[in-house]
């Protein structure tokens, strides 16, 4: 096989792993949307906080150190422990959950019934108030997140790839961190189907999904259903940040991830789990093939509009998204 | 016939007023009882509050910006106005909404199966109630991998009414079940809540615009008129009552009469409310 092809077939399996990320910040915001019609501005920032909080309880920080300092005239900073990974990671996701009830009782508990817009802005104010309690509570520094998920480019990959080429070939170079995303990421996505399609809560949440009035009147508590949804966002908020943040350290910008997202959704539809995950592969390997190939005639760089011209498109011609729910109409 | 002396009164509404926005009085004082193991009519015509009286009880006037402000609502000896219609359902009270309000795009069994989200019985039980619908309803059974939203409106008004007994209800508010529904399927979903009634014991209340088909089935009627419940008594003695043939039923001993006469009518309800 001739070097180009094989170069193009690394593009598009980065593109493949990239875009499983992109499919898993999308995918937050599709369980929400999907059960309660709110569009979750804050999914990025909840991904960034569950990813601050990780790192926060790994090493041992004490929450509100600054604020307490200042007003006892103490001078704590770590409790002077660090937390095994997985114990971390479950902690966190007991504080997502928490968060998940906290968001639900005391924002959109009293806002149900509203208009789509009046939720959205709650969202955004909800986003604005996570990012400033992340950084009261664990600090604004760049941290480094290390769960002890491997780095670097997979040898086992390169050396079972090496043989497609020639002699200057020396196989796909695939990092270990994007495998290990991609996984995890499949596995997330298939306990979240099985999730939905065969258990009680799934099916209630698919119910509050179609009709709320409905669900109430065979007694689906609709509070229980929105804290499981936010919960559920919130762990693959969770996963995103830590994929993300082992990647490229925990800060600020973590939170933009979920602007990638958006173009995810319009390709794939909001309410369709599995269109988040083939638009956000599309979008991945699409920008990667399109700075690939296109790219070097224009100056590079496409990446960055790439996803955003695509669902541009697609809201012109298919404004549904590729999967997205028909609504069915009877005549 | 049901016996209405002997039988013990399970849900007593004794004069509600609902209101909608904080502004708009749809229900002016209501009072109904109904009995066990029976079928109780509510009868009137558009906006007449039927439906607002059923959601009352069920307590599903929340989500709708309605509130009861006077009255008061007993199921067995306890006030349920405060409850969350979940806490209703587990009490045996459950709603069967004006226009089916099936979940669309699951399939008719998952529908069924959402009707028992309420139980803590094991699987088994599930599934025997699960058969025992089936076998009401073998049409549902032919459909039952077919998403809800592509059936017919017969079948859909089945499923609503299969998925409410999926709860094991003692109650069920039957919100116009004829509603947008052929005259034969109409008779047939009400031979079916007559089936229900009698062989497995549920005790019905029903809102329905078709006053003919409702006293023909029901054993006690209300009839309510904005608001108001403007008579009342065994569903044979309304069904004879010359107002009631005239104005519900469109029959009248004397031919068709003048508006003269309607106004006259009015003049006489008064007395009635």
């Amino acid at each position: 096989m001739s070097a180009d092809f094989l170069y193009m077939i690394e593009v598009v399996i980065n593109g493949l792993m990239a875009g499983v990320l992109y499919a898993l910040v999308a995918l937050g915001f599709v369980l929400i949307y999907k059960a309660s019609g709110i569009f979750n501005y804050a999914q990025g920032v909840m991904a960034l906080f569950g990813a601050l909080t990780l790192v926060g309880i790994m090493e041992g920080q004490v929450p509100f150190a600054h604020i307490i300092n200042a007003t006892f005239g103490t001078d704590l900073h770590q409790f002077g422990w660090t937390v095994p990974a997985l114990l971390a990671i479950l902690l966190t996701v007991g504080v997502m959950i928490l968060l998940a009830w906290m968001v639900h009782t005391f924002v959109f508990r009293h806002l149900v019934g509203q208009e789509p817009i009046i939720l959205f802005m709650a969202t955004i104010g909800l986003a604005y108030f996570l990012e400033g309690i992340g950084d009261l509570m664990w600090g604004s520094d760049i941290k480094t997140l290390d769960v002890g998920i491997p780095q670097g480019g997979s040898l086992w990959v390169e050396n079972l790839s090496s043989g497609l080429g020639g002699e200057d070939f020396y196989g796909f170079f695939i990092d270990k961190l994007d495998i290990t995303a991609s996984v995890v990421a499949i596995l997330l996505v298939a306990g979240l189907i099985a999730f939905a399609q065969y258990t009680k809560q799934g099916r209630a949440m698919r119910a509050v999904a179609d009709d709320h009035q409905a669900a109430l009147s065979v007694g689906i508590s609709l509070n229980f259903i929105w804290v499981l949804v936010w919960s559920l966002a919130g762990m693959v908020a969770l996963v995103a940040g830590i994929m993300w943040g082992a990647k490229s350290g925990v800060q600020f910008s973590l939170s933009l991830i979920a602007l990638k997202a958006l173009p995810v959704l319009m390709l794939g539809g909001f309410t369709s789990i599995p269109g988040a995950i083939v638009g956000g592969l599309i979008i991945g390997v699409g920008e990667k093939l399109f700075e690939y190939t296109i790219g070097p005639m224009i100056g590079g760089a496409t990446e960055n509009w790439f996803a955003y011209v695509l669902a541009l498109l697609f809201l012109v011609f298919r404004p549904q998204g590729l999967f997205g729910e028909r609504i069915i109409e009877r005549v | 016939m049901l016996d209405e002396a002997q039988t013990e009164t399970l849900l007593e509404v004794s004069n509600i007023e609902v209101i909608y926005n904080h502004v708009i009085l749809v229900l002016k004082g209501v009072s109904l009882k109904v009995p066990k193991g029976g079928i109780t009519a509510l009868l009137g015509g558009n906006g007449a509050g039927k439906t607002t009286t059923l959601k009352a009880i069920s307590n599903l006037l929340h989500s709708e910006r309605g509130a009861v402000t006077k009255g008061s609502i007993i199921y067995r000896g306890e006030r349920v106005q405060e409850l969350s219609p979940e806490a209703l359902v587990r009490r045996g009270v459950i709603q069967v909404m004006e226009g089916r309000h099936c979940f669309e795009h699951l399939t008719i069994e998952e529908n069924l199966m959402t009707g028992a989200y309420t139980r803590s019985a094991g699987k088994a039980a599930v599934a025997a109630d699960l058969e025992m619908v089936y076998t009401y309803f073998p049409r549902l059974r032919e459909r039952r991998k077919s998403q809800a939203g592509y059936t017919s409106g017969g079948e859909q008004q089945m499923c609503a009414i299969g998925r409410a007994l999926m709860s094991k209800p003692e109650t069920i508010l039957l919100d116009e079940p004829s509603m947008g529904l052929a005259p034969q399927l109409v008779e047939e979903i009400f031979g079916i809540v007559k089936d229900l009634n009698e062989r497995e014991g549920v005790s019905f209340l029903l809102a329905e615009q078709n006053t003919n088909v409702a006293l023909r089935f029901a054993h006690h009627g209300y009839i309510l008129e904005s608001g108001r419940v403007v008579m009342e008594g065994p569903a044979a003695e309304l069904r004879e009552n010359p107002d009631v043939k005239e104005f519900y039923l469109g029959v009248s001993d004397a031919g068709r009469k003048s508006f003269r006469d309607v106004r006259s009518y009015r003049r006489r309800k008064r007395w009635l409310a």
